[in-house]
């Protein structure tokens, strides 16, 4: 059985210093914003975890269409790992962004495109793994997987151009007016020193977690591997 | 072996051959249906019963009635779809007939192109039933070609995928309940689309406005028939 590689034990200190380092540079050496005040600073944790997110989404849609034209393992494990973060960070994505919303947009919640594509999202992902839960044999478990998560990859763009589609031709008079008028703001470089640290940040982040949990989803395969064979 | 004295026979193109394969599986559907009618009469009654619980459920007076329709109407006909999709592939693994096609020396698309056109057939006829008892019932006219033409590409876009996630989620343990999971977020754009370009329609729109619509209608029916069309093979082998 072999641990964690060494590398992989560097790149979780890594990443946790590096959280670290975000999170004073997003708390306290940012200048505050002149017109929301405090409540900005989680547009630079807001903004890192919608990359991972995003990140996770693209891994998924490639290692699907990978999974089905070579039928490697591995690029399965890789696809679950993907669709897992994914689904995780969309989610604290999210909930960022409604604690954002509340004070500046005075609602929890809008049915802009974006936030609308990434609550579709959300729901293709969890419909995901209910849909390999409940499959018993391997490899229609990740056949069926790889299906859906490139029939999601693909639709999830749609959807966002739908419901732009939507936003253009119907604005919306009701609620709380034009998202992107008020919430918008220009960066001052001592920000900019700390959005695109936190970018970098979240990205090494994704990678770290995206190998463990490709470490850990080796380790299940081979487990499903021994119960199978004592089973036969 | 004795040595070949007739020429062989000839064989037919191979594009014929898929063709009647598609024929002959749409055909099987069709006439089994036919004889026994459950599931369409299935399909057929519980839109009728969505159709009267939205009639509680909103208030649906002259005034919203016109905005509300084109919502009420595809909303019915999203949920009856599931229904028909379900029961039209269950039926091919409970009684083991999904082996005995898959065993056929066709091309596996040719079986999807099949149950795509029987499927999409129930829903067709039931949505031709199901407008003029709504149009009878609000004593508002649905019977516009614009509204056939929504009805149509949507349709076709919501069982085109629908049957391809149909055959997964029947061989899931969580059967019936995983169809609609797994094909109403990623139907959405169909949704959005047709409800929008059917209210367009009703309410007598520029047709400039709802040219988007049809685009994004036509767009999306030929991107996952094509996607559909090729990853069918993975879906259904054992």
């Amino acid at each position: 059985m072999q641990g964690k590689p060494v590398t992989l034990k560097a790149l979780d200190v890594v990443s946790l210093l590096l959280l670290a380092a975000a999170t004073y540079l997003a708390l306290v050496f940012a200048p505050t914003e002149a017109v929301m005040g405090q409540v900005q600073r989680v547009f630079y944790f807001h903004i890192g975890t919608a990359w991972t997110a995003l990140l996770g989404f693209i891994a998924a849609g490639i290692t699907g269409g990978l999974y089905l034209a070579t039928r490697h393992q591995k690029w399965d494990i890789v696809e679950v790992a993907a669709v897992e973060i994914s689904l995780v960070f969309f989610l604290i994505t999210i909930v960022l962004g409604s604690i954002w919303a509340r004070p500046i947009w005075n609602t929890w919640w809008t049915w802009d495109p974006r936030l609308t594509t990434a609550a579709v999202t959300e729901l293709i992902y969890i419909a995901y793994f209910m849909l390999r839960q409940g499959l018993e044999d391997p490899g229609r478990r990740a056949r069926f997987g790889a299906v859906y998560a490139l029939v999601g990859a693909i639709s999830a763009p749609i959807t966002f151009f739908a419901i732009r589609l939507f936003r253009t031709i119907h604005p919306v008079v009701i609620g709380s007016g034009d998202p992107g008028a008020e919430g918008t703001f220009s960066m001052v470089p001592d920000m900019k020193l700390a959005f695109f640290f936190a970018l970098i940040t979240f990205t090494v982040i994704f990678v770290d977690l995206l190998w463990n949990r490709i470490l850990m989803g080796r380790l299940a395969a081979r487990v499903e591997q021994l119960k199978l064979s004592l089973i036969r | 072996m004795t040595a070949r004295t007739s020429s062989p026979p000839k064989r037919e193109p191979a594009a014929a051959g898929f063709l009647r394969a598609v024929g002959a599986v749409a055909w099987k559907d069709l006439a089994a249906e036919f004889r026994s009618r459950e599931l369409f009469t299935a399909m057929l009654v519980f839109s009728l019963l969505v159709i009267l619980i939205f009639n509680f459920a909103l208030e649906l007076d002259i005034k919203t009635r016109e905005s509300v329709t084109a919502g009420v109407l595809w909303v019915t006909f999203a949920f009856a779809g599931t229904l028909g999709l379900n029961r039209s592939m269950s039926i091919e693994k409970d009684q083991g007939s999904m082996d005995g096609l898959l065993l056929a020396p066709v091309d596996r698309s040719a079986i999807y192109f099949g149950k795509v056109i029987s499927n999409l057939t129930f829903m067709l006829i039931v949505e031709a039933i199901v407008l003029p008892v709504y149009s009878f019932l609000y004593n508002v006219n649905l019977l516009r070609p614009g509204l056939l033409l929504i009805l149509l590409l949507g349709s076709i876009g919501y069982i085109v995928v629908g049957t391809l996630l149909a055959a997964m989620a029947v061989q899931s343990r969580t059967r019936d309940v995983m169809l609609p999971i797994l094909l109403f977020p990623v139907v959405i754009p169909v949704l959005i689309a047709a409800v929008k370009a059917s209210s367009g329609f009703l309410t007598g729109d520029d047709p400039a406005s709802i040219l988007p619509w049809l685009n994004l209608l036509v767009v999306y029916d030929v991107i996952f028939t094509s996607i559909a069309f090729m990853v069918f093979d993975y879906v259904v082998e054992e």
